[in-house]
């Protein structure tokens, strides 16, 4: 890997991925939450002086030098990081082009970075004095982890959770149920993500005053995008360290899956400045974008205004939001990041669409040749650094943020290929 | 910033009259597209002083389960933005005089296009804008371009609102303020009235502008309550849940009616005390 020089590497790169004028990105967001155009808080007046209070508190947490021990130290002993980069060559071998690296978030404990996430949030809770933590899951994997979290802590914990994917996800919540958290399954609207998300946020609007909500994804009003980014910058952080450790150099990509965003943000984040590393976030195009049948807000969707933040949404013409899909219940949200938004404007991040099809086929891939079980939300970013890797020479670093473990997914892995378990 | 305005005009004439205010909500399309403008007449018939008209949206984050299943019925019946100022035109080749505002959700005024909305909704004889989702801080451009076209933009103060913040929504405010009688969603049964004639008086100290009162106002009584010490009264998802029932036009009609006299009358019996 001697011969990697960060002269030859920029030229290349420039050469696929043509480079936009830099935008200071540490000037966003701006004291009220705006990444450029997007962001913001667009709730009811009910909810501003509580997210004003949250956005104070979380300030103070940061400049808090025992608080953040406190988040280092269950990080180390109780999540398990930092988390492993692993070189995937026998992948890479089959593929036959740039290599393929995964920084393993499947490794953590509950089995992605969403813990990352609750971890900070809990314990950002519990100095701020709330006794009962509220959340939003999709998949089950936020509220698994928001669980988790509050049994760690000792604070209550309800989780909202559309019919729908209460009865899809049944596993999940189980679990939820054995972590001691109440499960409330959502009837309204669509009765998946996006309605367990407007019913978190009625439970928080009547009882914010000892109530904390902990958002799961880089979505929501301001100051949730930048507190759950902060909270999973931990893995770009550590993986800039860790591939200049280990491989003397930055990746030439980095690839994660988007549905919120929030495992793309925090891979992406602290790399920003680095005008070298390419970025590339894989949205899930379900059917295909031409059928209508995805989820894929930011390759196919328009900006709008959707719980709390102006960012791309994918609505009819008539400004209504409408269902989404994806074969990965995680990425089945008709909104995104809004800094995701921000990132695909001024072109320093590449949004594309991943099919279900092809996300199959990169689950069973990387099962085969590295013996690992990506979750479905993870292996659109694996389908998307396979047809990156093919295109780019063998001496390319391809790091792909591995976010989830699959082991929850088999279920529907099964009844979608058509077998009994 | 025209000077004309039906909600202005109106809030001038109950205050002559030492009359409180009634501001019945109904959710536009539901029960029925068809039926919603004959409900608005009969509201207005009934004594109703302003409506607010609700846009249906798919996910009315800030709503109770009574108007979240009246949005749903309604955009399963067709009703958008667009419909509703359809209707918000037919009921004014009826009645000139009646303050209509909107009530909904950002995006779908978004993705309208706000300079089209503005001019679109002045053509139909729309008079005030609420977007529940549109605080004071991101609600700068709509604003603007409402004011252009001579709407008022209503916003909202609530329970958790404190001094210095409620200082800028009165700044801010145009046609009336819409004080949130608690922290929670619409229809909830937890207003405490004694709480909201103490934030109504400081809001009286910071405006000039009338004051409304609405959530999980039910009951005549209670509406006469807070006659007493606001201009005017907001009821909302207790009427939606009774239209809701209505098997047809003329019986959402004599729901309408039946509902809302009684509330009328308890006003009335408030402006005869504030007379003596």
């Amino acid at each position: 890997m001697a011969e990697w020089n960060a002269s030859s590497k920029r030229s290349t790169v420039s050469a696929v991925e043509p480079l936009k004028p830099v935008v200071d990105y540490s000037a966003w967001p701006d004291a009220r939450g705006h990444f450029g155009p997007y962001g913001g808080a667009y709730v009811a007046e009910t909810l501003m002086e509580p997210l004003a209070d949250l956005a104070e508190a979380y300030a103070r947490f940061r400049q808090d030098t025992e608080a953040q021990a406190e988040l280092d130290r269950d990080l180390a002993h109780y999540v398990g990081r930092p988390s492993p980069i692993y070189h995937a060559e026998r992948l890479s071998r089959e593929i036959g082009g740039a290599q393929i690296l995964l920084k393993r978030e499947d490794l953590n404990h509950t089995g992605a970075h969403k813990i990352n996430n609750t971890m900070g949030q809990a314990i950002l809770a519990r100095r701020m004095g709330k006794t009962r933590i509220i959340a939003e899951t999709g998949a089950g994997q936020h509220g698994v982890a928001s669980a988790t979290v509050a049994a760690r802590l000792g604070l209550e914990c309800v989780v909202y959770m559309g019919a729908t994917d209460v009865e899809r996800q049944a596993i999940n919540v189980f679990r939820m149920k054995l972590l001691g958290a109440t499960v409330v399954p959502v009837e309204s609207g669509s009765k998946t993500l996006k309605d367990a998300l407007n019913e978190a946020l009625r439970d928080w609007v009547t009882n914010v005053h000892d109530t904390f909500y902990i958002i799961g994804s880089v979505a929501g009003p301001h100051p949730y995008p930048t507190i759950v980014r902060d909270f999973n910058a931990v893995v770009g952080r550590e993986a800039r360290r860790q591939m200049l450790e280990e491989y003397g150099r930055l990746p030439d990509a980095l690839v994660a899956c988007v549905g919120g965003g929030s495992n793309a943000i925090g891979l992406f984040h602290p790399f920003l400045d680095d005008v070298g590393v390419a970025m590339y976030g894989a949205e899930a195009a379900g059917s295909g974008i031409a059928s209508g049948r995805h989820a894929a807000s930011l390759v196919a969707g328009r900006p709008g205004v959707l719980h709390g933040n102006r960012t791309y949404v994918l609505c009819d013409d008539d400004g209504q939001i409408i269902e989404t899909h994806s074969v990965s219940a995680g990425l089945d949200y008709p909104g995104v990041g809004p800094e995701h938004a921000w990132l695909k404007d001024t072109g320093r991040a590449t949004y594309v669409g991943v099919t279900d099809d092809e996300c199959m086929a990169a689950f069973h891939q990387l099962a085969r040749t590295e013996g690992i079980l990506a979750a479905l939300e993870t292996s659109h970013a694996v389908a998307q650094a396979t047809k990156l890797a093919r295109e780019w020479p063998k001496d390319r670093l391809v790091l792909v943020n591995l976010s989830g473990r699959g082991d929850k997914d088999v279920a529907t892995i099964a009844r979608r290929e058509g077998i009994t378990l | 910033m025209s000077a004309i305005n039906r909600i202005d005009d109106r809030f001038g004439e109950l205050r002559t009259a030492n009359r409180p205010g009634l501001i019945p909500f109904l959710t536009a399309g539901d029960p029925d597209p068809a039926w919603t403008v004959p409900t608005m007449h009969a509201l207005v018939e009934a004594g109703a002083d302003l409506i607010e008209l609700g846009v249906p949206f798919s996910d009315p984050m800030a709503d109770g389960p009574v108007i979240q299943r009246a949005s749903e019925r309604a955009l399963g019946k067709g009703v958008g933005l667009r419909r509703v100022l359809e209707m918000v035109q037919s009921f004014r080749t009826q009645d000139a005089a009646t303050p209509i505002v909107l009530m909904g959700y950002l995006n779908p005024i978004e993705i309208f296009g706000l300079a089209r909305f503005a001019e679109a909704a002045r053509q139909a004889g729309v008079d005030g804008v609420l977007m529940v989702d549109a605080p004071v801080e991101e609600a700068g451009p709509l604003r603007e371009t409402l004011a252009r076209s001579g709407i008022r933009e209503i916003f909202m103060a609530a329970p958790t609102t404190r001094e210095a913040r409620l200082a800028r929504v009165a700044q801010a405010a145009s046609g009336f303020l819409y004080y949130v009688s608690f922290a929670g969603i619409t229809g909830a049964d937890r207003i405490t009235l004694g709480d909201v004639e103490g934030r109504i008086r400081e809001l009286r100290a910071a405006t000039a502008v009338p004051l409304a009162v609405g959530f999980g106002v039910k009951e005549p009584a209670q509406s006469a309550a807070i006659a007493a010490f606001a201009d005017a009264v907001v009821i909302g998802s207790a009427l939606v849940e009774r239209l809701a029932e209505a098997t047809d036009e003329a019986d959402a009609v004599s729901r309408a009616r039946a509902f809302l006299a009684p509330h009328r009358a308890a006003l009335d019996a408030v402006r005869s005390a504030r007379a003596a």
